[in-house]
């Protein structure tokens, strides 16, 4: 009988909408407290577990975190450290046929570094950073694609990539991922997982005209809120210079703030017409939920659902598969009245229209 | 179809390309040797400095020495005369009488002559109008434009100058066209003024009826398209398309490229389309190649016909005129009328076809397809386009070896290559964008045999069985051509010479040692 292994990282993502570019820093926890912001991960792992259960009666083992229904494997007395983590995954070793967890790309390498019985591993996107190749696109598609792979007896696996930023040089605005090691994961025919193909070049150059013609048009009375990426990061260029992973602002045609957390957008957009100019995650088709959670379903809300400009080299649309881009802000309901098809810019004069998904 | 090319792998060796030791031109000077000698040409009266002081170094051969050079250098150029399904470009016997025809009737021609002088070739212009006007339920068919890009182009033109008459010109400035759609479509768009939107692919093979209503408006000009595109996946949501367009207030236009396989079996018009283009050097029989004489042939419905390019063949009574009184015209886009003997030789070609021909040619392009995708399907490696789609493909598919190069790291210019080693002619890959990976499209049409056709697949999949055996054998094919694949040299501006002038200032050296 095929056995589900649930590991459950409840300081994954905390640091998103705090502008700490990941939630690797230590204190990130107690800060979080302090700020009065709630873990994300449970509750993102219990939408995952609803899912599963209406495909696969398999049972699941469940550690640190122990929700409604599963069966605690690992150690009781819990040390809130990645410790943790590695306890609850050594302890499914033999026991589990596919490890669920939620969490980003830390938590990915944590539970690689336990997992030495190779266990197939797929993630609940749950971090701030997620540019490894095990996570499903949603919480709803994680649990149908480890319902689907428990239930098939081929259990057919694929190796993926197992990537993470340095936090630190995230902050200080520099993107180089790392390839940390691999890892077998679901094979995946219908796109439910991430593309793994993160850290794409941009096509800066295949785009700049589309830059300089979207620079002529913005208006005075209008708060541009420009995301992250090296695309963003040309537009920024023309308006003065902003930051490479920060989500800046430009007013009359300059940039007038920097890598703005959530509290900080919210201020600065009240009262004024506003346009968010977001790109896309290369290899990933995210637009909105990885590396940019400071616009937020509450900043999207207040600015009441202002317009989004998308900017993207058609050669980075091209490696999508399946060609659509993604957004979560976290809000589901949101989320659905965002979805649709969306223009995005692809050159001077030139748009594609992509199919945008929860 | 063509003769059997009998167990041609088992019985021999393959193809091998002449090979001739032929040196440049002009290193074949100084040899005193001439051609025609004139004894009493005038030495030319030229104005001091106009002289030159040395006399130009001209190669020294005889006649006959520049026939055989020029002949050895075509034996090792010589491509396309192997088995070539070069997709996209329907490639067709073009039938010999065809260039005899247009020496005998078009070479005395000039197309400044008085109308009533060139009665013939204008009842033949007015004659193949009524053709395709028949074919595509069209009103006027104009063949000025010099290929399938040209007539994209005119109808750019014919929308701005169509909704210019409506006053609407400022209002719409965007042409819808989809991503699989032949890239002529928007850069003619983008080059006429209007603002492209592309449309993305969906499960179906083709975008989804929301997805074009999401971008459908008061600012659309036109809808620009092929159907089916290069995947050869037909769009049953066409009709619908068409509607929501028209209602919109918009045109739109058929890039009929890929019309092989429905020759007969709809007309444009029929759907709705306001025009469309036909290429007469694919599908109609008439020579292409080398990006020499082509015609797009553009026709439209009545409400399009005074924008056309003029002049337009006219019949007035029981005679031609060309028509260049057209206060809407949007002018010419091409010189005279086109690349007439091209017309001529597609109008031999289409009348000998007859409507049965061409039915039964378009099932035979459509049949042929479908043997050569069920029997790639079974080679190693080889994947098809928008493989989870049971959707049945028309004229052509593309395909993909991105395993072969996964797996032995030989990409598919490399078994391309190798392919040239038994006679087979450079695939065609794929056109803009390269959504596929490792991609090839092969196209047998009505002309290749069954026989060529398993031929063709027989030497692809011996090519890959060498990929997964020897990889190094394939990397650095051919080996039966007449050179090796050229790796550096034209990388290096230092090196590369294009002209006799540039070889000899780049290798002075190499020269003086010889």
């Amino acid at each position: 009988m095929a056995r589900l292994g649930l590991v459950i990282n409840p300081v994954a993502g905390l640091g998103g909408a705090m502008a700490r570019k990941g939630s690797d820093e230590p204190d990130i926890a107690a800060r979080a407290r302090a700020e009065g912001r709630a873990p994300l991960a449970p509750l993102r792992a219990d939408r995952a577990l609803t899912a599963f259960r209406q495909a696969c009666t398999a049972e699941v083992l469940a550690g640190p975190q122990v929700p409604e229904g599963t069966r605690p494997v690992g150690p009781g007395d819990l040390t809130q450290t990645a410790e943790d983590t590695h306890a609850a995954v050594a302890a499914m070793q033999g026991e589990v046929d596919l490890i669920l967890f939620a969490g980003g790309d830390g938590t990915a390498r944590d539970i690689c570094a336990a997992n030495d019985g190779g266990i197939p591993i797929l993630g609940i996107p749950c971090g701030v950073k997620m540019h490894s190749g095990v996570f499903a696109r949603s919480p709803e598609r994680a649990g149908q694609l480890a319902a689907g792979f428990l239930n098939d007896a081929r259990r057919r696996t694929e190796m993926v990539e197992i990537l993470d930023l340095d936090e630190a040089a995230r902050r200080a605005g520099r993107l180089s991922a790392r390839l940390y090691t691999v890892a077998r994961t679901p094979l995946d025919g219908q796109g439910a997982r991430q593309n793994p193909k993160a850290g794409n070049t941009d096509m800066v150059g295949e785009v700049d005209a589309a830059l300089a013609a979207y620079v002529a048009g913005m208006r005075e009375d209008t708060v541009y809120v420009l995301g992250p990426g090296a695309t963003m990061m040309a537009l920024k260029d023309r308006l003065g210079g902003g930051s490479l992973l920060g989500v800046d602002l430009a007013e009359g045609g300059l940039i007038t703030a920097r890598d703005l957390d959530e509290t900080a957008l919210m201020t600065r957009m009240v009262g004024r017409p506003v346009r968010i100019v977001l790109t896309v995650v290369g290899g990933q088709g995210f637009v909105l939920g990885r590396g940019n959670q400071q616009i937020s379903a509450r900043v999207l809300r207040a600015a009441g659902l202002p317009p989004i400009d998308v900017i993207c080299g058609p050669d980075k649309l091209a490696a999508l598969t399946p060609s659509e881009l993604t957004i979560d802000t976290g809000d589901p309901g949101l989320d659905a009245e965002l979805a649709g098809y969306w223009p995005v810019m692809t050159g001077p004069g030139r748009k594609q229209v992509m199919r945008v998904v929860a | 179809m063509t003769a059997p090319i009998k167990d041609y792998l088992k019985q021999s060796k393959g193809f091998h390309s002449a090979k001739w030791s032929e040196p440049v031109v002009m290193e074949m000077t100084g040899t005193g040797r001439r051609g025609v000698v004139f004894e009493d040409a005038p030495a030319p009266a030229l104005p001091g400095k106009a002289a030159r002081k040395t006399a130009p170094a001209l190669p020294e051969v005889t006649e006959h020495d520049a026939l055989r050079h020029y002949l050895h250098l075509s034996q090792m150029c010589l491509g396309m005369m192997g088995v070539s399904l070069f997709g996209t470009c329907t490639m067709k016997y073009n039938p010999r009488i065809g260039e005899r025809a247009t020496l005998e009737h078009l070479k005395n021609l000039h197309p400044l002559q008085e109308a009533e002088t060139l009665q013939g070739v204008l009842e033949l212009y007015d004659n193949f109008s009524d053709f395709l006007c028949e074919v595509s339920g069209m009103d006027q068919f104009v063949f000025q434009a010099g290929g399938g890009a040209d007539a994209a182009y005119t109808h750019a033109c014919v929308t701005r100058a169509y909704h210019a008459s409506r006053g609407e010109l400022q209002q719409r400035d965007q042409i819808i066209t989809t991503i699989q759609t032949h890239p002529c479509s928007p850069a003619t768009a983008n080059t006429a003024g209007f603002e492209v939107i592309t449309l993305s692919l969906e499960e179906n093979g083709y975008p989804s009826i929301d997805q074009l209503k999401s971008v459908v408006g008061p600012r659309t000009a036109a809808l620009m398209v092929n159907n089916p595109d290069d995947m050869g996946i037909y769009n049953p949501d066409i009709k619908e398309w068409v509607r929501i367009v028209h209602e919109a207030g918009g045109l739109c236009f058929y890039d009929h490229a890929n019309f092989n396989g429905v020759m007969s079996r709809l007309r444009a018009r029929e759907l709705g389309f306001d025009a469309c283009m036909y290429m007469l050097h694919k599908t109609f029989g008439a020579p292409k190649g080398g990006g020499g004489p082509a015609v797009g042939a553009y026709g439209c419905a009545e409400h399009l016909v005074p924008f056309l390019p003029a002049p337009v063949v006219v019949k007035e009574g029981d005679s031609y005129k060309l028509d260049e009184d057209r206060p809407q015209s949007i002018g010419r886009v091409r010189e005279f009328w086109g690349n007439a003997p091209q017309v001529m030789k597609a109008y031999a070609w289409a009348r000998a076809m007859g409507a049965e021909g061409l039915r039964e040619a378009a099932d035979i392009s459509v049949l042929s397809n479908n043997y050569m995708d069920w029997r790639l399907g079974q080679a190693k490696g080889v994947r098809r386009s928008n493989p989870g789609i049971d959707a049945p493909r028309m004229e052509m598919t593309r395909h993909s070896v991105e395993q072969v190069t996964a797996d032995t790291g030989c990409t598919v210019f490399e078994i391309s290559n190798r392919m040239t080693d038994f006679g087979i002619d450079a695939l065609w890959l794929s056109h803009e964008p390269w959504l596929v990976a490792e991609p090839f499209t092969p196209e047998a049409g009505e002309l290749w045999s069954k026989e060529d056709i398993d031929y063709w697949i027989d030497v692809l999949e011996h090519v890959i069985g060498e990929a997964y055996a020897d990889a190094e054998l394939v990397k650095t094919a051919p080996h039966n051509g007449p050179i090796k694949a050229l790796t550096s040299a034209l990388d290096d501006p230092a090196v590369w010479a294009t002209t006799w002038r540039a070889y000899e200032r780049k290798h002075l050296k190499k020269m003086a040692a010889e």
